[in-house]
């Protein structure tokens, strides 16, 4: 077994240091009646690393990549160019087999990339403090969620109706049993973001308001407004952002007075990967919350010799250390996520994530107007990033099944994201990045006028 | 490092008539291969980037068709309202070279399982075989959008399908929960399982028991899950004291969790009685498969009487650590708990085919295909899990087989058991007389000299050249030392850990003041923990240079 480097004559040796007369003898303690006599029945023997990587890539070519057809989808997860550099990166033995740095003083490469990872996310998100990373966006939001309850104990929570609904669904299903009570909504279809009929629903027992940034149908909701509102009734406000790449292109919700910013990394760095592993993003505005934060943070200080180093910190909120009195029971990060997007995000710079998101928003343009076009098609975004809403007039997943055989994913139907909601049937969200050529454009409005007409 | 051969021969020893002498400071901060680096604030600026944006480039040689010229900028009015971004981010930026210069400058500060033994209890740093990260990176799986129809991604379903199998098998359990994104994540769809059959029995219970020995997510994720935590105590032999937890068994007691083998290297014998008394009393039993590893084929959890159990994948399958994740853990679970895990899931029906069971079809799928028991307790994350942690752990599986993973668990243990004899005269043991260990060797700090500690001991030993052990878990042994070598070291590298080890832990008893300021040979001297904590500095707060003048660290990196 090329894994195991122990021979048989190590093993014999071994076991007399050991005192056993074999195997089995190690394992006494496991009662006999329990103990498996042999390799499990009906499993497969050991393969080759040639009959494996067989089989496997036997499994990978049933499934159509996104690099081998014109590509529409999002809803949270979008296809960019990753520069080769960031998967080189990433797979240097010393990222991709190091633990989770308890021993700071041979784990500065990874702390050092946490902080500058930190700051990253922080300055992207317009705020003071951003953690090491959580699980995904999901996550994350539920956990800006817990986060608010604490810091206001209060328990009422209000969500936007055009919060992802995954993300609406873990946050329904966490507060089913931390008896948090959650007031939300299905969204509306229309060209603006229902901010009123949010508003109207935040109360002074209202813990914090859920809003997502460009949301869910691809709408850019002023968040200002509801920044106003939520502290005018000392609620927090929680934004959710799915597409970092889009605050390259428009204002961050930090500084529209968002109190707490959570959202997924994937985009940038990370790939598709069939949705996950991803990277939970987790900033504050202000610093004052730090303490109530979950999840990792990486903090500078100093060495005995005076030269500058970084630690894990402020772990006291943390569950090895607090066990049922911690901020979660959060255990890890996803640290080499959050390298890849560190890496990326350093080889774009601010430059290169502002001409991004402009040719990200430019195609989103080029391609709404040419949809619009198709007899049969309304946009229904007024204002959008790289995603907006198409209404086809019928139901949409036939639509896309269909366009699917034909080779073109067309985008991801409503009555996927919200089944049961009849009056959301028709919707089509469309997503556009770099990745997407004008050629692409063309074909998938050919193929909309080819199944509408 | 590997392990020197019968020779004797140490690289790092002078020749006879030299002396080791250590050289005078250098004006960078550099020592030769230890290369210091500032922050990408400190050498990045806003005007730079690593990445060309000629998206429409023409790359085709003359005679082939052409793309379309693409459509100016200036033709398309921006839709971003009135919300468009004016403010600078503050985003430094660097080209490829420096980028990756940069990044491999960090990573030479890292220890890592890639540099050598990785002895740190209850996390399983195993070798990460090449193979998984090429199956992960195949088209198919990578570039693989979570809301694709399922007719286009059917080999992703059939993977999850076919790691979901193995893992049942492995276990002897009845279904898997994949879509848990990490051990503690896992921990808490195992324990929402729990809740969600005792509410539907209309048995709303309080308390969930857990051992003093338990890693910190125990008591954190019942805690986050609404439940009142309780000690389970321990008897001298480092297990569960079976007749105190059934004293304490009743109809308020929802469940107990349990580690096994637990965290003091030993396999709790009574587990199935412990668990025969949990179900008697109507509660469940959680067991934190993070130490799965050191029984994979050897028994199953299910013949154990266990109701749910996470796997790390990460840890017993070999996906990588990452330097923190991601992780991966699905939650295996007995027929009992089955019906109420999380959505998605997938299934495979009589006809061959894997469905991908979300909200949309779950009531019509449990009735057409479960007789409508399936009633899951919600959703615990976006999308269906961590598919890449499952093709690597599945390329991983595969790999060994039944007989290889057997070999796994047996190797774990016969490594484990020969540090512990190799130690046990010289470092105390507290259960080394309650019989083998198994994938982990415990110890503990009696006998160092006063003033010394299991944190100078484990700062000595990266001067050694090695990553510490587990220091101060489990909490039931003073300052404890667990240590985990796994299956993928050889007897030599083995050999020379001991050694090393042998050798702190003498320079410890003999009160070698030397040993505090350890490490002296790393990257770095012991951090200011304390600092970091009172004055946090989470994030670099200075102004970016202008383009073109980056500015160098006055610390660290001068």
């Amino acid at each position: 077994m090329r894994y195991l480097p122990l021979t048989d004559a190590d093993r014999s040796a071994m076991l007399e240091k050991t005192g056993a007369s074999s195997i089995d003898d190690l394992f006494v303690d496991v009662p006999e009646e329990v103990r498996l006599g042999g390799p499990i029945e009906g499993l497969p023997m050991h393969a080759s690393e040639m009959a494996v990587e067989k089989h496997m890539r036997r499994l990978s070519k049933k499934n159509l990549a996104a690099a081998d057809a014109p590509f529409f989808l999002g809803a949270g997860a979008y296809r960019h160019h990753v520069p080769a550099s960031v998967d080189h990166i990433i797979q240097r033995g010393e990222f991709l087999t190091a633990y989770t740095p308890y021993q700071p003083e041979i784990a500065q490469g990874t702390l050092q990339m946490l902080f500058e990872f930190q700051t990253q996310v922080a300055r992207l998100y317009g705020c003071a403090v951003a953690n090491a990373s959580m699980y995904d966006g999901s996550t994350a939001c539920w956990e800006a969620v817990a986060m608010a309850a604490r810091i206001t104990k209060r328990d009422r929570v209000v969500l936007s109706g055009a919060l992802h609904p995954h993300y609406a669904e873990v946050v329904r299903t966490m507060a089913k049993f931390t008896e948090d009570e959650i007031a939300g909504a299905h969204p509306a279809l229309q060209s603006e973001p229902d901010n009123g009929g949010l508003i109207s629903r935040i109360d002074d027992k209202t813990s914090c308001v859920v809003v997502q940034y460009p949301d869910i149908l691809g709408r850019l909701p002023n968040l200002q407004e509801i920044a106003n509102a939520a502290h005018d009734k000392g609620a927090l406000l929680i934004v959710v952002n799915t597409e970092p790449v889009a605050l390259g292109a428009v204002k961050s919700p930090g500084e529209q007075g968002a109190d707490i910013v959570v959202g997924e990394g994937q985009a940038i760095g990370v790939g598709l990967q069939f949705g996950g592993p991803y990277l939970g993003l987790f900033a504050v505005r202000d610093a004052k919350h730090v303490r109530q934060m979950p999840g990792r943070l990486c903090g500078e200080t100093v060495d005995a010799e005076g030269k500058r180093g970084f630690v894990l910190t402020l772990s006291t909120r943390e569950q090895h250390i607090r066990r049922e009195k911690a901020t979660s029971n959060i255990c890890t990060n996803s640290g080499l996520c959050a390298l890849a997007f560190s890496v990326h995000m350093t080889l774009l710079g601010e430059k290169g994530l502002r001409a991004l998101a402009t040719e990200n928003h430019r195609l989103a343009c080029i391609a709404a107007d040419r949809l619009a076009k198709v007899p049969g098609v309304s946009v229904l975004n007024d204002a959008f990033f790289n995603e907006f809403t198409i209404r086809i007039g019928q139901d949409a997943r036939a639509v896309v099944r269909k366009l699917a055989d034909d080779g073109v994913l067309a985008g991801v139907s409503l009555g996927r994201l919200f089944p049961g909601k009849d009056a959301l049937s028709d919707g089509l969200l469309v997503a556009v990045t770099e990745t997407t050529s004008e050629e692409d454009i063309e074909t998938l409005a050919s193929a909309l006028e080819g199944v509408l007409a | 490092m590997n392990a020197p051969n019968k020779s004797g021969w140490k690289p790092g020893t002078p020749v006879e008539g030299h002396n080791a002498v250590s050289g005078p400071d250098t004006v960078t901060g550099n020592r030769a291969l230890m290369l210091e680096e500032p922050l990408i604030f400190e050498i990045g600026n806003t005007e730079t980037t690593g990445v060309d944006f000629g998206f429409a480039a023409r790359l085709d040689l003359a005679g082939v068709e052409q793309p379309a010229e693409p459509t100016p900028a200036e033709d398309v009015p921006s839709r971003l309202g009135t919300l468009a971004r004016n403010e600078p981010i503050g985003l430094p930026g660097l080209t490829e070279p420096e980028t990756v210069r940069h990044y491999t400058r960090l990573s030479r500060q890292n220890y890592a399982i890639d540099l050598g033994l990785f002895p740190l209890g209850s996390c399983t740093m195993k070798h990460n075989p090449r193979l998984n990260e090429k199956v992960a990176r195949m088209p198919g799986f990578a570039d693989v959008h979570p809301l694709q129809p399922v007719d286009t991604v059917r080999g992703a379903l059939e993977v999850m399908n076919e790691l979901a199998h193995w893992l049942i098998k492995l276990t002897g359990m009845h279904g898997v929960a994949m879509s848990p994104k990490a051990g503690a994540h896992g921990e808490l769809c195992g324990i929402l399982c729990i809740r969600a059959a005792l509410e539907a029995k209309g048995d709303a219970r309080e308390v969930i028991l857990v051992p003093e020995s338990a890693h910190g997510t125990n008591p954190a994720t019942a805690a986050f899950a609404g439940y009142r935590v309780e000690d389970i105590p321990a008897n001298s032999d480092g297990r569960v004291d079976l007749e105190a937890l059934k004293a304490r068994l009743g109809p308020d007691v929802a469940g107990v969790m349990i580690t096994n083998p637990n965290t003091c290297g030993l396999f709790e014998r009574d587990m199935k009685a412990i668990s025969d008394a949990v179900h008697a009393a109507g509660g469940y039993v959680y067991c934190d498969g993070a130490n799965f590893n050191a029984i994979v084929g050897r028994v199953r959890p299910g013949d154990l009487g266990v109701d749910a159990m996470h796997i790390n994948l990460h840890k017993t399958f070999s996906t990588p650590h990452g330097g923190g994740g991601p992780g991966s853990g699905p939650v295996v679970l007995s027929e009992a708990l089955s019906p109420f895990a999380p959505l998605p899931y997938t299934a495979r029906t009589a006809d061959g085919v894997v469905h991908l069971v979300e909200e949309e079809d779950a009531d019509n799928f449990s009735e057409e295909h479960f007789g409508g028991k399936m009633r899951s307790f919600g959703r615990m994350t976006a999308f269906h899990g961590q598919m890449g942690m499952f093709t690597r752990a599945l390329t991983y599986i595969l790999s060994h087989g039944a007989d290889g993973l057997r070999q796994v668990a047996e190797d774990a243990v016969l490594n484990a058991n020969y540090v512990l004899r190799s130690l046990e005269d010289l470092l105390h043991a507290p259960f080394a007389h309650s019989g083998p260990c198994m994938h982990e060797a415990l110890f503990g700090d009696k006998g160092f000299a006063e003033g010394l500690s299991t944190l100078d001991l484990a700062k000595a030993l990266i001067d050694e050249g090695y990553h510490p052990m587990t220091m101060y878990f489990p909490l039931v042994v003073h300052g404890a030392m667990l240590v985990e070598p796994t299956e993928t070291e050889s007897k030599a590298a083995l050999d020379q850990f001991i050694m090393a080890l042998r050798s702190v832990a003498e320079r410890a008893m003999a009160g070698d003041e030397s040993m505090k300021g350890a490490p002296h040979y790393a990257p770095r001297r012991r951090l200011d923990e304390t600092q970091a904590a009172r004055k946090p500095l989470l994030a670099w707060e200075g102004e970016l240079a202008p383009s073109g003048r980056a500015v160098r660290s006055e610390v660290g990196g001068r």
